[in-house]
């Protein structure tokens, strides 16, 4: 088997378990749960999962602690006064990029 | 009955996890052909898996030639989330969701996209949920392709910037549910709590993130539904 029949066959497999896991779900529980417990469950899960997602991880990922300081800041105001996500997302985005031009601006 | 949930609002909350998908798939591009994947093959990974975390993964253990069953097992440790993320969209979808739609929409259920579709108050519809699953989708293979290709042109303070992106929008999706149903304010302590526990504690190296998101979900949302329990008429239910 040549390398590149290789790595095409894994991806499609790597594919396959990954729709499998989504379309399980989606396909065969469309009865809506009664139980106040799994609603309450499902309720906070995407709240838990967005949370366990972004901390500590948003900290690390500009590569630069305080930038990444800003732009949560940001996001956080922009969040606070209901912002959409498109805004609140450029926003974070744009005081990142001046936060990374700044020096620049003192060069000249 | 005339839904707002139409397809062209799904294309619109759709851009900003496109934009954020943009930098990570670049990212994605880059690490792959660094690693020894074709450009074209690192595309074909992107379009028919759409997922980071699994796709970084999965590559890895691809580029060293593992064996199928580390690659599969791979992908069911990372990608178990996803199982959580279909049940609970599974419960916000209109009824007009044929077999075959839930079949397919279940292809683009990301971390992202699923956030945003259960941020909405209104049922998803079916024209939503594709307006909403078009752009990232493009915006994920555009980005690993480009990345692919022209590696290291973009500057490194426009990538660090755009990394951002994603988060931002957790953010703006986890600050107002907080606001507007305070018992989500302890759900979210506990889950930041246990995340940064297992993130810094060297004890819980061997947890991989995507198992670190599953544990972090489940005991949040498990102590929240205990002690918290949400009754008709609060927040979206």
């Amino acid at each position: 088997m040549s390398k590149e029949l290789y790595m095409v066959l894994m991806v499609l497999a790597m594919a396959l378990v990954t729709y499998f896991i989504r379309m399980i779900p989606l396909a065969f529980f469309h009865k809506k749960i009664k139980s106040t417990f799994i609603k309450s469950l499902l309720y906070y899960v995407p709240y838990a999962v967005l949370t366990a997602m972004t901390f500590p991880s948003v900290f690390f990922v500009t590569g630069n602690v305080y930038s990444a300081i800003i732009g949560v800041c940001v996001a956080f105001i922009g969040a606070v006064s209901k912002r959409s996500l498109v805004v609140v997302a450029i926003l974070s985005v744009v005081s990142i990029l001046l936060y990374n031009l700044l020096p620049y601006l003192f060069l000249i | 009955m005339n839904s707002s949930m139409t397809f062209k609002k799904g294309l619109k909350d759709g851009i900003p996890i496109a934009l954020g998908y943009l930098s990570v798939s670049f990212a994605f591009g880059v690490t792959a052909v660094e690693m020894g994947i074709p450009a074209l093959i690192a595309l074909l990974t992107s379009m028919t898996n759409l997922t980071s975390a699994g796709q970084l993964a999965g590559i890895t253990v691809i580029a060293v030639f593992g064996t199928l069953l580390e690659v599969v097992l791979t992908q069911v440790v990372i990608n178990a989330r996803y199982f959580l993320m279909s049940l609970s969209l599974s419960q916000r979808l209109d009824g007009k969701f044929r077999f075959i739609d839930r079949v397919l929409c279940a292809f683009g259920v990301t971390d992202e996209i699923f956030a945003v579709a259960v941020n909405n108050k209104e049922p998803i519809t079916k024209r939503y949920i594709w307006g909403l699953i078009c752009l990232p989708y493009f915006g994920w293979a555009i980005g690993t392709i480009s990345g692919a290709l022209i590696g290291n042109v973009l500057p490194e303070i426009l990538v660090s910037a755009l990394s951002i992106a994603l988060f931002a929008m957790f953010i703006a999706i986890i600050v107002p549910g907080a606001m507007e149903n305070v018992k989500v304010l302890p759900v979210i302590i506990i889950s930041a709590t246990a995340s940064c526990i297992i993130y810094f504690v060297p004890f819980f190296d061997f947890v991989s993130q995507g198992i670190s998101y599953i544990i972090c979900a489940l005991v949040a949302s498990i102590i929240g539904a205990l002690l918290f329990p949400i009754k008709d008429g609060d927040g979206n239910e």
